[in-house]
């Protein structure tokens, strides 16, 4: 973890010149993932995550405030997640965490055992940052493809998605079939409903199993803005603005329409959560 | 009007490999696993002149500078002269360092209190001997021994345990032996150790197809679709033989225990590997 955080003041060196206004980390990014038994020994509670951040973009000699998404284990009086902190650093007023949001879906199949020491997050929040309302995704939550919709529901014009992606199949004509796979879903999420996507990938073996990079980013439009390759450790600067957002939903308003129609998808008897709730009364 | 009918063929998983990108995310296993998180930058393999070792050779001298790699044969008395000219082929291409080291002396040390030992027996003496020099070439040279078992031999259970599958680092145990072949030809593997028959060189005219009663092009082409839960009535629908399918399940199916760490009784809430678990350093 020291190291790390040292990794992460460095980094903090090399963009402070360029003034950003938000920076994203990958999933468990000061730990490494595959942590298993140890997540009890490193996870954090959010404030003093949010404290560590807050002092290395300090120490690193920054002079504006910038927000910093990083994920991490958080330990929350006992309950443990897999969180991502967004974290207002280097403001006058002190530190001050954004939000937080808590990994929903854990995966727990095949190479994944996340369930076995983590608790799923319950809600998926959005928040104020720099770029208007934003939502955190971690990982597998992307996968999903009712989270960035709910995401954008919600409000979210930028979705942030943390990830940590052991990276798998080498038939991939360029890259990694799971690389192709990621960049297909966030493409779509991008396009279907007129966001902002911001992927930061892990990199690094892990026993064996490779991180697979590929962090990226999407327009609104769905197209990709830039790309580091797999394993490969980087930094992508990527500028936003809001109001190619409302250029792309003017120009295909799925997320309008999906607005309009939704009450009636919703409220479907056939749909299982209505079932369950019935069930249960 | 009779339109053109379009017939999708039974969809079947490539074991296809882009060579490269293979390459690449397998030294960079190497420089991570090794030199970010144990520290050590220098590798020792046994060399025997099969492609196995040979294609691991080629990925640890790119990934860690053939200076650091060394190659040690490691021949038996009855080990064919073809095995230590191939790996002498392997370390004039690389320029890797190369040593010999005899085991028969040591082997037969131990076999003459043997006499009732038959093949089997003969060739896990040899196995277990070649890892035991070769950890102890690795303490010598501050080197870590890296392993070149393949998929399709740790799935058919065709080796020795605690000997071929002992190297803490193995590059190529996820790559099916038909892999093996196809990244081997992309780095430039001399042909002579490509396309001779695989073998063991346990005993005299061994091969390792003609052990198992299989090829590896069928072996690995079942192997991938039970591995991906495919029945055999699946399989078989793929145009794969019912014998093959019945062959390659029956050495899956009873070689699990030499894939996992020996079976420890568990009487405790902190048993290593079941409750304490712990999968890398901190």
């Amino acid at each position: 973890m020291p190291a790390n955080l040292a990794a992460m003041r460095s980094i903090f060196e090399q963009l402070i010149p360029k003034a950003p206004e938000l920076i994203v980390f990958p999933e468990a990014a000061l730990t490494g993932y595959f942590l298993e038994g140890a997540v009890y020994e490193l996870a954090l509670d959010a404030p003093t995550m949010a404290a560590r951040i807050d002092e290395q973009w300090r120490a690193a000699g920054a002079t504006k405030p910038c927000e910093i998404v990083v994920g991490f284990y958080e330990n929350a009086a006992g309950t443990f997640h897999n969180s991502a902190i967004a974290v207002r650093c280097g403001d006058p007023d002190g530190v001050h965490i954004a939000h937080v949001h808590r990994k929903m879906f854990l995966p727990s199949y095949g190479v994944f055992d996340e369930e076995r020491f983590l608790t799923r997050g319950r809600r998926l929040g959005t928040f104020a940052s720099p770029f208007g309302t934003a939502a955190i995704l971690i990982c597998e939550d992307a996968w999903h493809a009712i989270m960035p919709t709910i995401a954008a529901l919600k409000g979210a014009q930028l979705i942030i998605v943390p990830s940590a992606s052991p990276g798998r199949g080498l038939c991939g004509e360029e890259e990694l079939e799971s690389n192709t796979r990621w960049k297909a879903i966030l493409s779509s999420a991008a396009a279907e409903h007129g966001v902002y996507v911001l992927y930061a990938g892990l990199t690094g073996f892990e026993g064996g199993k490779g991180m697979s990079g590929g962090t990226c980013a999407f327009s609104p439009r769905g197209d990709l803005l830039a790309s580091a390759g797999p394993l490969e450790s980087c930094i992508i600067t990527v500028e936003l603005d809001r109001r190619e957002v409302d250029l792309a939903r003017a120009t295909i308003p799925l997320l309008g329409d999906l607005s309009a129609v939704l009450p009636d998808l919703w409220l479907d008897e056939d749909i299982p959560v209505t079932r369950r709730l019935e069930e249960t009364s | 009007m009779t339109l053109p009918l379009l017939e999708a063929p039974l969809d079947e998983p490539s074991l296809a490999i882009n060579a490269a990108l293979a390459a690449r995310w397998l030294e960079a296993f190497l420089c991570d696993e090794m030199l970010v998180r144990r520290g050590i930058g220098k590798a020792v393999l046994g060399l025997s002149g099969g492609i196995d070792s040979a294609l691991v050779a080629y990925l640890c001298a790119r990934a860690l500078g053939p200076e650091n790699v060394y190659a040690i044969r490691l021949p038996y008395r009855t080990s064919s002269a073809s095995s230590l000219s191939d790996a002498q082929r392997i370390v004039d291409a690389l320029g890797v360092h190369v040593e010999t080291i005899e085991i028969t002396d040591a082997v037969d040390g131990y076999l003459k209190h043997a006499p009732d030992a038959d093949a089997r027996r003969k060739g896990n003496a040899m196995a277990r001997m070649r890892m035991l020099v070769l950890f102890d070439q690795s303490a010598r040279r501050g080197a870590l021994p890296v392993g070149t078992g393949n998929k399709t031999e740790r799935l058919m259970g065709y080796f020795t345990w605690h000997a071929d599958d002992t190297p803490p680092v193995n590059p190529i145990g996820d790559l099916y032996k038909t892999q093996v072949w196809a990244l081997a030809r992309h780095l430039g593997v001399p042909n002579e150790v490509v396309d001779k028959p695989p073998s063991a060189d346990l005993e005299a005219n061994q091969t390792d197809e003609g052990d198992l009663g299989i090829s590896y092009a069928k072996a690995d082409r079942i192997l991938n679709l039970i591995l991906l839960g495919y029945k055999d009535d699946a399989i078989v629908a793929r145009g794969c033989a019912p014998s093959d399918v019945l062959l390659v399940r029956r050495r899956v199916d009873a070689t699990h225990w030499k894939r996992h760490l020996p079976t420890t009784a568990l009487v405790s809430a902190t048993a290593i590997n079941e409750f304490y678990l712990r999968p890398v350093d901190l």
